[in-house]
């Protein structure tokens, strides 16, 4: 792998580290809201640790820079120097919106200008600074901006000539005795020292004890030291840095390239009894920032120039998935299996004899099972817990709640069931959409649910499930329930409903998913604007899944949602209209029917429609549809498939039902290009194609009084 | 015969990032996640340094620290901590523990290859 590539596979993990950690903080948060304990203020302030320190590393300054104050606040917090108040959590949370929207931005490559970070910035500023008893306890904690500025006083306070010293230093080292323990060795830094400019080491000896009595790993020795050249002291004190806390270290200006300074301090000083060895450790925090300017340009530059911006990049991030270990480990295990069975098979091509048959067939059922077991574990590469998808809620939500004035308990269940990777992204906007209508429509004020006699807190369930072979996602709540006479007059007063038509309840829910439908007497942020639910039926269908409703008043409603496990594969019928041969999903059929010609009628000279149970269904003339030869034009004389979609149905004309089977859906849009009435392809064992019809589509067409001929035969 | 130097980070990408600079500069590399599973990795392994976040779950870098300084074949290894720029009183505490020496995150390949050189 190439260098680059390498580090954008690290970039990738970090951004996904950051996402991880961002939600580990808005998870804190919450609780940090209900309760204020040590282990989740660790947490939160490990998450924006790590950003900050990865940000930087990674050459995103502004996500560094912008985190450092929400640190530096969490770390008061966690010293115990700042009380947790509702405003401090609150603006916490908006910092995790910052920060989660300048992560978006840097995976984007777009240049990391948040517009609301300067916002934020200022509050937590405020905050950090305002507060005179917060400020106090900072000195005497860890505050990094206080100490960045007493660092500055003690430096000066050192060195009044704050210019390098044109001849060199002299500087007294008088290590402590345990410098070996850290793994310090003095001739490292004198190397390092001489990097600097010439070096003169004296040692001084006296310290050592004789050779009976000595601790070998011990340092009993001191060095008088003199470096030549124009230095800064600061680029000394970087030498020593490591050691400068333990150790005596005084510098001194050399007055000539030759002589001593008059005013040397002794070397037999007692090291833990001299300030200047204490204070002298102190400029190491700012060191870095005076190395010289190149330097600095390179801390910058380095993590950008690894990291080079490529276009695809946005694009391929937002296809790549993470896969658990153990997944991996099966596939490789399988496609192990595979190869014995092939090599097994191989054998048999070699030396062929009739008397192998039975081997032979032994290898084939092998493979099929291999096979078998390899598109599982392929597939469930793809799939990931909902949890991705369940985990925003309770942010959500608690705001939400917030907002409205209402209390909530939000229960998640079934976290762990897993769905197809592009299924979980898309089902995210439509279940929100679902959650906040429960939250403003379903549930009442902690007052009315009283007044009820129900517990003044509302319970709202996200469960999901697996059910057949499909995943069920329910967005439960105790409110008051769907109120049908408001539905129903609101639909009248749209014309979405004949005034003279008494509908079902089943019908009247439905209605709720209409274009443009709202009941909510007045715009508010959270619903009512009356898009939406029409959106995210529309979602859920192109997902090839369906939304169903019930509810009871006073008692609750509860939406249901379900959804195919994968968009990959169809569970499919196979037909036969003429030559050709069509899919369409098993789960869209209702009933396949041999039709009496008196159920057949046809209405004003063309439009054929089917008697089915007292519901007269329009017939859908596939053979029509894509201009070929059926076996039989009557409808009398071919079967018809019952097909639903949407509570809508169409019988669907076709010469013989095939088998059923899982097909592989190809699709055609990137194949060749979209096909009105076709959802995809797929390949038969044999290598022909067959076509896998779009039921909804083709069921739209033929309702919605679009031409049911379609221009495009395929 | 190539350096074998133990990166201790529970965050993947800082670990990774380190490794990569690290092995392309001809280092032999072994990463652990926590303070915890770097210590039982020092057990029955001895490296040639080891550099070690400060902050992690489990186990932070000072107690790894203290702890890899109490096994014999650890006396002498150099220990190096990643920090961030946060004040002098966690290098402190470092150096109690037994720390060599740091460095000061956010930095660049060059800046932690030149740090590693210093000690091996």
């Amino acid at each position: 792998m190439s260098t680059d590539l390498e580090m954008e596979e690290i970039l990738k993990v970090f951004l996904q580290e950051c996402a991880e950690g961002l939600q580990a903080m808005e998870t804190g948060l919450l609780n940090l809201s209900a309760r204020a304990d040590r282990d989740t203020i660790d947490a939160i302030f490990r998450a924006a640790h790590s950003i900050k320190g990865g940000a930087g590393m990674f050459g995103f300054m502004e996500i560094s820079q912008f985190t450092h104050a929400v640190e530096t606040l969490l770390d008061q917090m966690r010293n115990g120097a700042r009380v947790v108040t509702q405003d401090a959590v609150q603006v916490l949370f908006q910092s995790v919106d910052v920060m989660r929207e300048m992560m978006e931005l840097a995976e984007a490559r777009q240049p990391i200008v948040s517009l609301h970070a300067d916002a934020v910035t200022s509050i937590l500023t405020q905050m950090l600074s305002g507060e005179a008893q917060a400020e106090a306890a900072v000195d005497l904690h860890t505050g990094a901006g206080t100490a960045q500025s007493g660092t500055a006083q003690v430096t000066a306070g050192i060195s009044p000539p704050a210019g390098p010293c044109a001849s060199g230093w002299r500087i007294e080292f008088r290590p402590h005795a345990n410098l070996f323990k850290t793994c310090n060795d003095p001739l490292r830094i004198f190397n390092e020292l001489e990097t600097l400019g010439p070096v003169q080491a004296i040692a001084a000896i006296e310290q050592v004890p004789p050779l009976a009595v000595m601790d070998p790993t011990l340092c009993y020795l001191a060095w008088s030291l003199t470096v030549n050249g124009s230095l800064l002291q600061t680029q000394l004190a970087e030498v020593f840095d490591w050691v400068d806390a333990d150790s005596a270290i005084d510098y001194q200006r050399l007055a000539d390239r030759t002589g001593l300074e008059p005013d040397v301090h002794p070397v037999d000083d007692e090291p833990s009894l001299r300030p200047p060895a204490r204070l002298a450790g102190v400029p190491v925090a700012s060191a870095p920032a005076s190395s010289p300017p190149g330097r600095a340009v390179t801390v910058r530059d380095a993590p950008a120039a690894a990291a080079p911006p490529t276009a695809a990049r946005a694009s391929a991030d937002a296809g790549s998935i993470r896969v658990a270990t153990e997944k991996v480990d099966a596939l490789i295990n399988l496609v192990g299996e595979l190869v014995i069975t092939q090599a097994m098979l191989g054998r048999f091509s070699e030396h062929y004899d009739p008397e192998n048959l039975e081997s032979l067939r032994r290898g084939l059922a092998h493979l099929t099972r291999n096979t078998r077991d390899l598109q599982e574990s392929v597939l469930k590469i793809r799939m990931l817990p909902i949890s991705f998808s369940f985990n925003r809620f309770p942010r959500l939500v608690h705001e939400l709640s917030r907002k409205l004035g209402k209390k909530v308990e939000l229960r998640l269940n079934g976290e762990n069931t897993e769905l197809d990777k592009i299924v979980l992204e898309k089902i995210g906007d439509p279940l929100v959409h679902l959650v906040r209508n429960s939250l403003d429509h379903g549930l009442e004020t902690p007052a009315d649910r009283l007044a009820a006699g129900k517990s003044d807190t509302g319970l709202l369930e996200l469960n999901a499930f697996h059910e057949g072979g499909s995943v069920i996602i329910e967005v439960k709540d105790d409110g008051a329930g769907l109120n049908t006479a408001r539905i129903l007059a609101k639909a009248r007063e749209r014309g979405l409903l004949e005034s003279d038509v008494t509908p079902t309840n089943e019908q009247i829910y439905n209605l709720i998913f209409a274009p443009g439908f709202s009941t909510a007497d007045t715009v508010s942020d959270v619903s009512g604007r009356g898009v939406g639910m029409d959106v995210v039926r529309r979602n859920i269908n192109d997902l090839g899944g369906h939304v169903q409703i019930s509810s009871a008043a006073g008692l609750g409603s509860t939406i249901r949602i379900r959804l195919p496990l994968t968009l990959a594969i169809l569970e499919g019928q196979m037909l036969r209209v003429g030559p050709e041969t069509y899919v369409i999903s098993l789960v869209s059929i209702i009933e396949t029917v041999q039709p009496r010609q008196a159920h057949v009628q046809s209405i004003s000279g063309r439009a054929e429609v089917f008697k089915h149970r007292d519901e007269y269904l329009p017939i859908v003339r596939l053979h029509e549809l894509f201009g070929i030869v059926p076996d039989h034009r009557e409808a009398s004389k071919g079967l018809l498939v019952v097909a639903e979609s949407d509570g809508k149905r169409v019988a669907i004309l076709v010469d013989e039902l095939l088998a059923q089977q899982q097909v592989v859906i190809k699709s055609l849009d990137t194949n060749f290009k979209q096909v009105p009435g076709l959802a995809g392809a797929t390949i038969h064992g044999d290598g022909r194609v067959a076509l896998i019809l779009d039921v909804p589509g083709l069921i739209g067409r033929f309702l919605d009084g679009a031409s049911p001929h379609v221009d495009c035969a395929a | 015969m190539t350096a074998r130097i133990l990166a201790v980070d529970d965050s993947a990408s800082m670990r990774q990032m380190v490794s990569f600079t690290l092995r392309h500069a001809g280092y032999e590399v072994v990463e652990a996640v926590d303070g915890e599973e770097a210590l039982e990795y020092a057990r029955d392994n001895v490296v040639d340094l080891v550099l070690t976040d400060v902050n992690m779950p489990k186990m932070d870098g000072i107690t790894l620290v203290r702890e890899l300084r109490r096994l014999e074949s650890y006396r002498y290894v150099p220990l190096l901590m990643l920090t961030t720029e946060a004040g002098p009183e966690k290098k402190m505490e470092g150096r109690k523990a037994g720390a060599t020496g740091w460095l000061v995150k956010p930095f660049n390949p060059d800046k932690l290859l030149a740090t590693i050189a210093k000690v091996l």
